[in-house]
């Protein structure tokens, strides 16, 4: 079943459903990494709950003037009327007032949502009998989804996409250092709300598919997984992008494979899958590999201190040390050192000397940042270059009795 | 003070103000009621270093914030090259405080310096060679080519002010502002920002920078501008930088021995 689905073999709206929830996850991805850039990933959740009363309304507005309250472009459009409402008093607060930002969120977040289901309720009483798929909103609903629904999120989301790529150097510039964007002479404020308007019309778009609910786990788990993998801001966005695009698909598919899977959570919960893996097994972010850089460097810390401790003929007293120093032969299980171990411990002594030179030593400044106490001195030297710091600090030590 | 400020400032008022690179006239900035920078005038003298003095929340960096339009002033205004800031942004180029920015932002080196070149590349323009080459080389002059491959992380803080100054450098401009560069730098670090600044007065280039260490303010500096909230002098070293001036700008913060021993190098 789920290959059937993956594979676009499901049927016609299990197959708009999944392309939809593609290029929704695209676009959302790459809006949020900017946001998460920024370091507002938050105020997502506040547009994306500010658009419940825009729905209402203009249902209402439909239903009054004889249209169809269902219509999802009108509905989308009061949606994003709301949330960019509550976008500008979100602005306006941080700005004018002395409320931080998150305090702002909140502000915006609860009353403008609990504006909306006080308008929810009353669709409910007026009767009109044609409010069913209002709360869809809330979670998404894509069990009637048409072809028309799933043009307006490709255009949407393809739109939104083209923009973000348009004013990305700009974006990354105000995220990274926005004083020097400032006086470059870029428009922050206007950048900001550019990029808030984005992340807007990503959310408006997406409401159909995960809800309003749920569209900022879209915008914000895709770039947080993303950078566990990379250092650059640019990889981060297209990573965010694929990471995004094929949990919309993934989750469409898993979805559509089982009767009455709700087809957003689905997708969150994917997404949150591939943020957990990432989490877990990323190669230098990654938790597991934070834990083993750890242990190995503990393990290299005792058998250097071990190494310059017999070296100077001290007397080494931690049992993990002598351990570790027998393990690798180089103490014999009296204590005593190898033969090998002599000849180590002698060029570790000799190595930290080097090092010492190495590191006062201008010239060698991009060398000495890599200083851990640990390497050896010819992994990041020439040999000529070793032979002549040895030549200016004189002989080689011998090992201390 | 105020007198002191006339006595001493170099006004070159109706004289060729157009080749002065940064005029300020009557400049207030405040946050809240207290005003951080009350009606300053500076006039800064072209092809000069010139440091801006005075002790901690004078005003130093609000002043070089607001000349730039980074946070905007209740009243005064701000001329470069004789024209509005807004003209003359291309011009200027700004290097902040470390503090000021995440250092764990996902990115390398080399872009930081490539943000110095955001004009030359516009919206959508590629990165060429010949951009590259030109950020490498404005790595090469703070000293830190090997380093552009690095995530900006793993830099200590005099590699990531040099970084700084290298993307200022890649603007290629007539005026730097620079806030606090000698702040927790380490001494090479240090001796290659005041070569590279050196270098651009040769070039003819005009620098201006806040500054906190008054020891080094005659070797450093030609001029300097002392300030606490009021502008208290300004002028060369030789005319503005006094037991008196300092007296006025630090008040009681300064000992007398202090301020001895700073004056003895001036002979």
């Amino acid at each position: 079943m789920l290959w059937d689905a993956l594979t676009l073999q499901l049927g016609y709206n299990a197959t708009l459903v999944a392309i939809g929830a593609t290029l929704l996850g695209i676009s959302a991805g790459v809006t949020g990494t900017f946001l998460f850039l920024r370091k507002r990933a938050l105020v997502s959740d506040a547009i994306s709950h500010a658009t419940l009363p825009g729905v209402c309304l203009a249902f209402m507005a439909l239903v009054a003037f004889g249209g169809d309250g269902r219509n999802l472009i009108g509905l989308l459009v009061g949606s994003a009327i709301s949330a960019w409402v509550g976008l500008l008093c979100m602005n306006w607060l941080t700005r004018h007032t002395r409320l931080a930002e998150d305090a702002a969120i909140g502000a915006v977040l609860s009353v403008f949502f609990g504006f909306g289901v006080v308008l929810l309720t009353v669709i409910q009483t007026m009767g009109v009998g044609r409010q069913a798929g209002l709360e869809g909103f809330l979670l998404g609903s894509t069990a009637g989804m048409l072809w028309a629904d799933a043009l307006v999120i490709a255009i949407g989301g393809a739109a939104t996409l083209l923009l973000v790529m348009i004013i990305r150097r700009p974006m990354t510039m105000v995220a990274f250092d926005p004083e020097y964007a400032a006086a470059r002479g870029l428009p922050v404020h206007r950048i900001d709300l550019a990029m808030m308007g984005l992340v807007m019309a990503v959310t408006v778009v997406g409401l159909k598919i995960v809800g309003l609910i749920l569209i900022v786990a879209l915008l914000i788990i895709p770039p947080v997984t993303a950078r566990f993998w990379t250092e650059r801001s640019d990889r981060v966005v297209l990573l965010a992008g694929i990471s995004g695009g094929l949990s919309g698909f993934l989750g469409a598919g898993i979805s559509a494979s089982a009767p009455n899977l709700p087809t957003g959570p689905i997708i969150v919960l994917v997404s949150f899958g591939s943020f957990a893996l990432s989490l877990l097994f990323a190669p230098v972010r990654g938790v597991l590999a934070a834990v083993l850089r750890h242990l190995r460097f503990q393990r290299r810390v005792h058998i250097r201190q071990g190494l310059l401790a017999l070296a100077q003929g001290q007397k080494i007293y931690e049992p993990l040390t002598i351990r570790l120093l027998r393990r690798a032969g180089i103490v014999r299980a009296d204590g005593v050192a190898t033969d090998e171990g002599k000849a180590r411990a002698a060029k570790a002594l000799r190595d930290e000397k080097r090092w010492e030179f190495v590191r006062a030593d201008q010239a060698h400044e991009a060398t000495a940042a890599l200083y851990d106490g640990l390497r050896d001195i010819e992994t990041v030297l020439t040999r000529d270059q070793i032979a002549e710091i040895d030549r200016r600090i004189g002989g080689p030590q011998e090992v201390m009795p | 003070m105020l007198e002191l400020a006339t006595v001493q400032g170099v006004s070159i008022e109706g004289q060729d103000i157009d080749r002065c690179p940064l005029a300020i006239r009557g400049l207030t900035v405040s946050y809240g009621q207290k005003p951080a920078v009350f009606s300053v005038d500076m006039t800064v003298q072209p092809g000069a270093m010139t440091a801006i003095i005075g002790p901690n929340g004078a005003g130093k960096s609000t002043l070089l914030k607001a000349a730039l339009g980074i946070v905007s002033p209740l009243s005064g205004q701000v001329t470069v090259f004789g024209q509005p800031l807004e003209d003359q942004r291309a011009r200027i180029a700004y290097v902040p405080q470390r503090a000021s920015v995440d250092w764990d932002f996902p990115t390398r080196v080399i872009d930081v310096v490539l943000m110095g070149l955001s004009r030359q590349l516009g919206l959508l323009g590629r990165v060429r060679a010949r951009h590259m080459a030109r950020a490498m080389d404005c790595l090469n002059r703070v000293g830190m080519r090997e380093f552009a491959d690095r995530q900006i992380g793993q830099l200590s803080g005099g590699q990531q002010q040099r970084v700084f100054l290298a993307r200022a450098l890649a603007q290629d401009a007539d005026l730097y502002l620079l806030d606090e560069p000698f702040a927790g730098v380490d001494a090479a670090t240090e001796k290659a920002i005041i070569a590279v600044l050196k270098s651009l007065k040769e070039a003819g280039k005009t620098v201006v920078v806040v500054h906190h260490d008054l020891a080094t303010v005659v070797d450093y500096f030609d001029h300097v501008f002392l300030i606490n909230t009021r502008k208290v002098a300004e002028g060369s070293v030789e005319q503005a930088f006094t037991a008196e001036t300092l007296q006025a700008a630090y008040g009681g913060r300064l000992a007398t021995a202090q301020i001895d021993q700073i004056l003895r190098a001036l002979g």
